[in-house]
């Protein structure tokens, strides 16, 4: 009795996340084995697998998946190791500390829209950009960042956004550290070296974990950065699976194939994360 | 000949001053305690010659060489910490090898001492485990460990056996004074529990806001204290201290009064001349109780009993407390009124000041 009534009030919560889970899914599950193309209406018949097939064999397809992984493991690579490097930096006082923390975390305060519009209008554009200006005041060639390195381009943005969020947790997790531990190397000989190796990173192991896991989720994602800045181009230099996804749903109308392209990426987002977990989990379990 | 040679040495945080002229000179192999009340400097004068601190004055000499501004590194000392410090992500074994890893000590030359060292310590079935899969006790022993196996010139421990339970640091207490003689080595120890001094220390040095009380063997401070502070500090229960009404000096002898009553004691037992006002010290361990003709008398307010013997509480006339030390199968109630003796031949005197103006006696101080 007790138990029934126990079900009973958590029901509607559970019913709740399951329409919110199952309905989406379920529904892009069916788009994506129908035609179902907004230029041709009402002829939504059953294709099977047309739609995968169509999406896999799009010219852009290869890139975009190896472009989806470059921007994942560059960003995760920067935003980590720098992450780690300028927080190991910051840990120690020195005047002025809280004001660089501040300016440090706060990029990741800034909407990626506009994250790609400052780097885009206010740094790469090639002719009032700041980069351009450094370059033309050492006598350089000012580069069109956007049009010559496109994915450069998109990673630098996706890496400034993400790395204030990496040296949020590693700033953390180097509080936690144990400064009787340090001494005790120091003692033993160590020199900063030696306990920034041998002490500081095992114990930011965790951290890391965490900080990778969390980043792949969004990185695997990154649509509005490449919306605002490339377009995906020049060509599909810079195009991942969200922008092909968005590319066919809404700019070929083609609603099935963007389906299932949309199941493909929850596929590739499965396959990075189980070797993802199995590099870097076995750090969460000690 | 002096090993370690610690002049004037101060240091100052932004408003505060933790060490005030500390002077120590420690022979090698002996087996230093520092101890004091909490905020006294102690930790600080440990974490100082570690290098841990640097010092805002003074200088820290060690086997003939000037340490004062060398980084802790470079000291060759070995510290054992409260918090016992082992590295939490390697393995026992990797801990006790940190160091000679670091000094890149051959590899056969680190096994062969990490085995000499884990079988002294009985660490052999836990080398390949974790810190956090160790009981404290374990802990301790392995943050030992780490410090004998690099064999350096001076052993510093802070406080370490505080974080243990009772049973486990009467054991430990023990285990480091038999690592001591085994190993001859000079150690210096931090500790706020008088008994750790008492029993391992070849010398305890008392600090007190930052400079030393004294410095002596256990028995000397115990027996020859030179202030009010240390014979306060050292013993449990403490030392009774009772005001003297008034006193007179006649033939050798100078009575004292106090209570309604009076106590003798040789005169040639005090340094200098008489001061001004006397306070008594009389140990728990020194007042009989006598059926009557005592040279106090008191009410027995409270008695605690502790198996091996019993502490009797008693209130004295001018409401007073004070401690007795009777025997375990002592018949004392609650509100007993009792006659009490003080052997004047253990008595402490202390002036105005605080300072103790007596001397032991001839024939106790060679008991």
């Amino acid at each position: 009795m007790k138990r029934s009534i126990t079900r009973l009030l958590m029901a509607p919560s559970v019913i709740m996340l399951l329409v919110w889970m199952i309905v989406p899914l379920s529904m892009t599950i069916y788009f994506s084995t129908i035609r179902y193309n907004l230029l041709y209406p009402g002829q939504n018949r059953f294709v099977g697998l047309m739609n995968y097939e169509f999406f896999v064999t799009d010219p852009g397809f290869i890139t975009a998946v190896a472009n989806t992984l470059i921007l994942l493991l560059s960003a995760l690579v920067i935003t980590v190791v720098l992450g780690v490097m300028l927080s190991a930096l910051i840990d120690k006082p020195f005047f002025g500390r809280s004001i660089v923390r501040v300016l440090l975390i706060s990029p990741f305060f800034i909407m990626p829209t506009v994250n790609a519009l400052i780097w885009k209008n206010m740094m790469m554009n090639p002719v009032y950009g700041i980069f351009a200006w450094i370059s033309e005041s050492l006598g350089l060639q000012p580069i069109d960042w956007l049009g010559t390195y496109p994915l450069m381009s998109v990673i630098i943005m996706v890496s400034w956004q993400w790395l204030p969020f990496a040296i949020l947790v590693f700033v953390t997790a180097l509080q936690s550290q144990d400064t009787e531990q340090k001494e005790a190397a120091q003692m033993d000989g160590a020199t900063g070296w030696h306990i920034f190796r041998y002490l500081t990173i095992p114990h930011l192991a965790r951290p890391i974990a965490v900080v990778v896991m969390i980043e792949t989720i969004f990185l695997l994602a990154v649509f509005a950065e490449i919306f605002v800045t490339t377009g995906g181009g020049p060509g599909y230099a810079s195009t991942n699976l969200a922008y092909l996804i968005y590319n066919q749903a809404l700019l070929q109308y083609d609603v099935g194939v963007a389906s299932a392209g949309g199941l493909f990426a929850v596929l590739l987002a499965n396959i990075v994360a189980f070797f993802l977990i199995r590099a870097v989990g076995k750090n969460l379990t000690v | 000949m002096s090993y370690l040679v610690i002049s004037e040495l101060q240091k100052h945080y932004d408003s505060y001053h933790a060490l005030r002229g500390i002077n120590l000179n420690v022979t090698e192999g002996e087996f230093l305690v520092f101890v004091g009340p909490s905020g006294c400097g102690k930790s600080t004068l440990l974490r100082t010659i570690a290098g841990l601190e640097l010092s805002s004055g003074g200088s820290i000499e060690l086997d003939g060489k000037d340490i004062t501004e060398v980084a802790s590194s470079k000291r060759d000392l070995a510290m054992v910490f409260q918090s016992y410090a082992l590295y939490p992500h390697m393995t026992v074994a990797d801990n006790l090898s940190f160091a000679l890893r670091l000094a890149k000590v051959p590899d056969n030359e680190i096994q062969e001492k990490v085995r000499s060292v884990s079988a002294s310590l009985q660490l052999d079935p836990l080398l390949d485990r974790k810190p956090k899969e160790l009981s404290g006790g374990q802990r301790q022993r392995v943050a030992i460990g780490r410090a004998i196996v690099r064999q350096p010139k001076v052993f510093l421990f802070d406080e370490p056996l505080s974080n243990l339970d009772a049973a486990l640091r009467v054991q430990m207490r023990l285990e480091l004074a038999r690592l001591h003689k085994k190993l001859g080595t000079t150690m210096i120890y931090v500790t706020h529990d008088q008994i750790e001094a008492m029993t391992l220390a070849d010398r305890v040095v008392i600090l007190n806001a930052g400079q030393i009380e004294q410095v002596g063997t256990p028995l000397e401070l115990y027996r020859q204290p030179n202030n009010r502070f240390v014979a306060e500090f050292i013993g449990t229960p403490k030392m009774n201290l009772i005001d003297v009404d008034s006193f007179a000096e006649k033939d050798e002898t100078l009575t004292l009064n106090l209570l309604n009553s009076s106590v003798t004691f040789p005169a040639n037992r005090i340094k200098g001349s008489l001061p001004k006002a006397i306070t008594l010290g009389i140990r728990p361990e020194h007042l009989s109780l006598v059926e009557d003709n005592g040279d106090i008398t008191g009410r027995v307010e409270l008695v605690e009993h502790l198996g091996s013997e019993s502490y009797a509480h008693i209130q004295l006339s001018n409401d007073q407390m004070i401690i007795l030390k009777a025997s375990a199968r002592s018949v004392l109630k609650d509100d007993d009124v009792v006659h009490i003796n003080i052997d004047s031949s253990e008595a402490i005197l202390f002036n105005q000041d605080d300072q103790v103006i007596s001397i032991i006696a001839e024939g106790a101080s060679n008991a």
